[in-house]
């Protein structure tokens, strides 16, 4: 939908797409769009495959589960290609990153005014309101631009590494990597300290800030290509196409990096 | 875009669906994978097992075969010889019969010819005799010279 409603800025239209729908104040606002879409895509994870667990057969597989089972085989040969140690909770971790992270990064396909459109009509406002641009019903659909999902993910996988690094290490093997790692000498310990805090706390936000990034930037293309007219549609086309590879390369890129960096949890120098 | 209570939110959800997979759905798709690669790799196996055998099989097949050939071959030249053996034989046991017919029937003959020539000797001098006696009779008496005759008899 084009810009064309003359009290409809460019401002106004990119910052509706970009406001999320939340309820609460300050640190306690929730946003029920993020949440609600991730666990609407988590759910959806979870019935597809489980369905496909139930009826796993070790006969003759149908297309359903060869087509699950090709998931399922991919991310165990990424797991055992990678991480070396024996975790029951690598694999399952992984595919649940791959597959949950890949469904939110396609939300980024749906066309950018579909479901706040949508949502603003359902809430019951009328169509010039929402054309004006002076719709109040936000809806932020693609959950992995928010950052509070990004780091929740990578939270979570920091929480992992830090629990495995301790279970497998000791908590005294595990700060023995914080403060003798790269100079053995107790006159550098203190830069030691320094340096692999500063390691140690990149990996989740690096983590959480590439498929923030990477996905905020495709949303926000998206956004702007939305605003110019009949044009819009050839390189909507186009810059979907190259999402083809953007997101199922970031899922995989999200599910890689966490199964390295448990590894390297689990690893005793 | 500030970092809020959602986070929080969000990192539950996220723990409770990798809970969720690790238990139900993980285990049991990859489970049936791995069981499937296994029914597979035996199934090769067996089959390829099976191959052998049958190689195995054939070739115990032509062996026999081949032996059968050449016993067969060994009865029907020991037959032939034999069959030649009996009727060597056979022509020689009748060879043999049929010398002993002829020198039976020779000897036979030789037999009978000296008995003719024992007879016709007898009827010679019996004839001789009586033809010397005609020749005698009218001029000497038999009696008295039986004992020449005799003598002649013998040299005949």
């Amino acid at each position: 939908m084009a810009a064309n409603g003359d009290t409809l800025t460019s401002q106004g239209y990119i910052q509706h797409h970009l406001t999320n729908a939340s309820i609460g104040e300050g640190f306690w606002t929730w946003h029920i769009d993020t949440l609600g879409w991730s666990i609407f895509l988590g759910l959806v994870f979870i019935m597809v495959f489980r369905s496909a667990a139930k009826k796993a057969t070790v006969g003759v597989p149908g297309k359903f589960q060869c087509l699950i089972e090709m998931i399922i085989e991919f991310v165990g040969n990424s797991v055992k290609d990678t991480f070396h140690g024996r975790n029951p909770v690598i694999a399952p971790l992984a595919l649940t990153i791959f597959v949950w992270v890949l469904l939110m990064n396609a939300m980024d396909w749906v066309p950018v005014d579909w479901i706040p459109t949508a949502a603003s009509l359902i809430a019951g406002e009328s169509w010039d309101t929402i054309a004006s641009g002076n719709s109040h019903v936000y809806i932020k659909s693609v959950p992995t631009t928010d950052l509070n999902m990004t780091f929740g993910l990578s939270l979570g996988v920091f929480a992992l590494m830090l629990y495995y690094s301790i279970k497998i290490k000791g908590l005294g093997g595990f700060l023995k990597e914080l403060y003798a790692h790269p100079f053995n000498t107790p006159w550098l310990y203190w830069f030691n300290i320094i340096l692999e805090t500063i390691a140690l706390v990149a990996k989740p936000v690096s983590l959480a800030l590439r498929l923030f990034g990477n996905l905020y930037a495709g949303e926000l293309i998206f956004i702007l290509i939305a605003m110019i007219g009949v044009w819009q549609l050839p390189i909507h086309f186009v810059w979907a196409a190259f999402h083809l590879l953007v997101i199922p390369l970031q899922a995989f890129i999200f599910m890689m990096l966490t199964i390295v960096y448990l590894s390297m949890a689990h690893e005793d120098h | 875009m500030n970092l809020n209570a959602t986070l929080i939110g969000e990192s539950i959800a996220f723990f409770v669906f990798v809970v969720f997979t690790m238990k139900f759905v993980w285990p049991q798709l990859n489970g049936a994978i791995e069981a499937r690669q296994k029914k597979i790799a035996d199934g090769l196996e067996a089959s390829e097992k099976a191959e052998k055998d049958l190689e195995l099989a054939r070739k115990e097949a032509a062996d026999k075969l081949k032996e059968a050939k050449s016993q067969a071959a060994a009865i029907i030249e020991q037959a032939k010889k034999r069959e030649a053996q009996i009727v060597d034989e056979a022509a020689d046991k009748a060879r043999a019969e049929s010398d002993k017919i002829l020198a039976q029937g020779k000897a036979d003959l030789e037999a009978e010819i000296n008995r003719a020539r024992e007879d016709l000797r007898k009827q010679v001098s019996i004839l001789a005799v009586s033809g010397a006696e005609k020749i005698l009779a009218r001029s000497i008496d038999a009696k008295a010279h039986a004992d020449i005759l005799d003598k002649l008899v013998e040299e005949l």
